[in-house]
């Protein structure tokens, strides 16, 4: 069991599932623990990428977006069903990926960057234009998704364990894909493209898979946080939502997908007490974020490994 | 005076506003841009910072203008200090990023971003600061009959396409100007052959952050002076240099009058356009919303086609 990869996440999925009976089972602290573990959800998709593919998106939120919004356009639409809901969220935002994906993937490095963001960008302008939904006002929706009529998400302790649930089950995957042959096509082709062409591999269609993918889960991320505001706006495609994505991935360290979720949940944590403890809590945020870049070199992950 | 840009029917007076204000803002964005392509050519570090360089400018060409009572002193005492304080940023932070990954650099200056975000707000206060119009450019400009257009909006343009001028003088004809170029081709190359190419970027980033700043003075008495201001001026940016062909002072200038031409024009005619298919409110809030993806698809469609820009430094 010296390998953190395993018992940090096993250690923080247990943690999660004890903490509502630990005295935290009232009140916000909850909610901000279901924020947590959405986004959670998402860096570890985006840890696909960044870590496992090298394709560092700065539009990720988009994909999140994409999943809020499916949320949205059915609840407006009078549909709150899960069985629509999910499903709808999560393919919505896999066409985004596979749409935009196709051309992003043509390019690389810093040119990657620009062009995920640009598509991130007109993800959110176009969100903002859509006045049937509030613009940039954003949408309350009217109820949290139901299962069969139900409406068990509405219970904060049932929406707790239905998030921790499917972060266990986003973690797993990603961390079976990265294994895989295929996150090792994957790999191969980040480190030395020219290798893995060599050895017959093209890296087109893995990229593009692993894309589609990460884009999905994201998706779920969305619905997820759609539900647990109650609320979306165009403000969750902002690229300022990507920078802080790709900022909990790298917090947590990219040494697996274990680093994407530990750095999500410090990044949620430490920025929802910095905002309690002072108004201008940016100003220690920023500069807490040049340190780490300058002194945590492998993550917090790294950190473990070493001591 | 006939506000500009505001609905109404499409006509030549209207697109030739449109136009001035395109390339008005072109020319801020290319002085953005400017210091954004050399830096990230010739060091290959990508500075998200760079738009509050220009927020920064704003709020130092602001103060200092009401400090002094003169707009012309605010500007002059506010290039030096815009220069001064990028140099301190490089010499903080910028300077032990230029050995890592584009990965760190891209979050530790968005922690920067963050910072100097919140920084103007506690120093300045989160309410928009104001800068006068300097008396001997108040006024406007009879373009034809029944248009004035503003002075200040002329001189701008004017003021901008000079600073391109000068720029292109010292990149194409000076020493300095040349090593750069060199720089941005192959920095390790130039380094070899005796270059202290480490100071020659200081060079290229205290004048980077003076042209950023010198943009937010310029922009100041036309745009509300607030926090956040540089960024989707920086975003613009990006797509400007990317579009332009990385590195490549020449391909910045192009692609930001085209980036100021689409964006301004689109914001004027899109909500008109989108008119034409449905009802006034909803057609204005799409047609803006259009016009703002514009850019983006833009940038999107010459980036499927040529991946590394329209003037790449790198051939």
């Amino acid at each position: 069991m010296s390998n953190p990869r395993l018992w940090l996440p096993l250690l923080v999925f247990a943690g999660l599932a004890a903490a509502p009976f630990l005295g935290l089972g009232q009140g916000h602290s909850l909610t901000l623990l279901a924020r947590g573990m959405i986004f959670g959800l998402a860096a570890v998709s985006l840890m696909l990428l960044v870590g496992g593919a090298g394709l560092v998106s700065l539009g990720h939120a988009a994909m999140m977006g994409m999943g809020a919004y499916a949320v949205v356009v059915l609840d407006h639409a009078g549909m709150t069903e899960a069985w629509m809901v999910f499903p709808a969220g999560i393919l919505a935002a896999a066409l985004f990926a596979l749409l935009t994906g196709a051309i992003a993937i043509r390019t690389s490095g810093v040119h990657f960057i620009m062009i995920t963001l640009a598509f991130g960008q007109m993800a959110f302008f176009t969100t903002s234009s859509l006045a049937l939904y509030g613009g940039d006002d954003g949408y309350t929706l009217f109820n949290r998704t139901e299962v069969f009529g139900a409406r068990w998400l509405e219970n904060r302790l049932v929406f707790h364990f239905v998030c921790l649930g499917l972060l266990v089950a986003c973690w797993a995957l990603v961390q079976v894909l990265l294994e895989s042959r295929f996150g090792r096509v994957l790999r191969a082709s980040r480190e030395n493209e020219t290798r893995a062409r060599a050895l017959g591999f093209s890296p087109y269609p893995y990229r593009l898979l692993a894309y589609v993918i990460a884009g999905a889960m994201g998706g779920l991320a969305g619905v997820l946080l759609a539900n647990s505001a109650e609320f979306v706006a165009p403000a969750y495609l902002a690229w300022q939502r990507s920078g802080d994505l790709l900022f909990m991935v790298i917090l947590g360290g990219l040494a697996g997908p274990h680093g994407a979720l530990v750095g999500a949940l410090a990044f949620v944590l430490v920025e929802e007490w910095l905002s309690h403890a002072m108004e201008h809590w940016r100003l220690v945020f920023g500069p807490l974020l040049i340190l780490c870049v300058f002194f945590l070199r492998g993550g917090i992950v790294g950190l473990l490994r070493r001591g | 005076m006939r506000r500009v840009g505001e609905g109404g029917f499409v006509n030549t007076t209207l697109l030739l506003v449109q136009g001035l204000n395109g390339l008005q803002f072109g020319v801020l964005l290319f002085l953005v841009a400017a210091g954004l392509t050399l830096v990230f050519g010739v060091m290959d570090f990508i500075n998200l910072a760079h738009g509050v360089q220009y927020m920064v400018g704003a709020y130092l060409g602001a103060s200092l203008a009401a400090l002094t009572g003169s707009f012309w002193l605010g500007l002059l005492l506010a290039l030096p200090a815009a220069l001064v304080f990028g140099l301190v940023l490089e010499f903080l932070v910028f300077r032990h990023l230029y050995d890592r990954d584009h990965l760190s650099q891209v979050l530790a200056t968005f922690g920067v971003i963050l910072f100097l975000n919140e920084g103007v707000k506690v120093v300045f206060g989160a309410a928009p600061m104001q800068m006068p119009v300097p008396d001997l450019l108040s006024g406007g400009v009879p373009l034809m009959d029944g248009l004035l257009y503003p002075t200040y909006r002329l001189a701008i343009l004017a003021a901008g396409l000079a600073t391109a001028a000068l720029l292109w003088f010292l990149v194409e004809r000076t020493r300095a100007g040349m090593l750069v170029r060199a720089g941005a081709t192959n920095a390790p190359m130039v380094a070899a052959l005796g270059v202290d190419i480490r100071r020659l970027f200081m060079l290229v980033f205290g004048f980077g952050a003076m042209l950023a700043g010198f943009a937010g003075v310029m922009a100041a008495p036309i745009l509300s002076v607030e926090p956040g201001m540089g960024d989707n001026l920086l975003i613009l940016a990006f797509v400007v240099i990317v579009i332009g062909g990385i590195g490549s002072v020449r391909g910045a200038f192009v692609a930001a009058l085209l980036v100021g031409l689409v964006e301004t024009i689109g914001r004027g005619l899109m909500p008109d356009l989108m008119r034409l298919f449905m009802d006034a409110s909803s057609a204005r809030q799409t047609g803006a919303a259009l016009a703002s993806m514009l850019v983006y698809i833009v940038m999107a469609a010459i980036l499927a086609f040529r991946p590394a820009g329209l003037f790449p430094a790198r051939a």
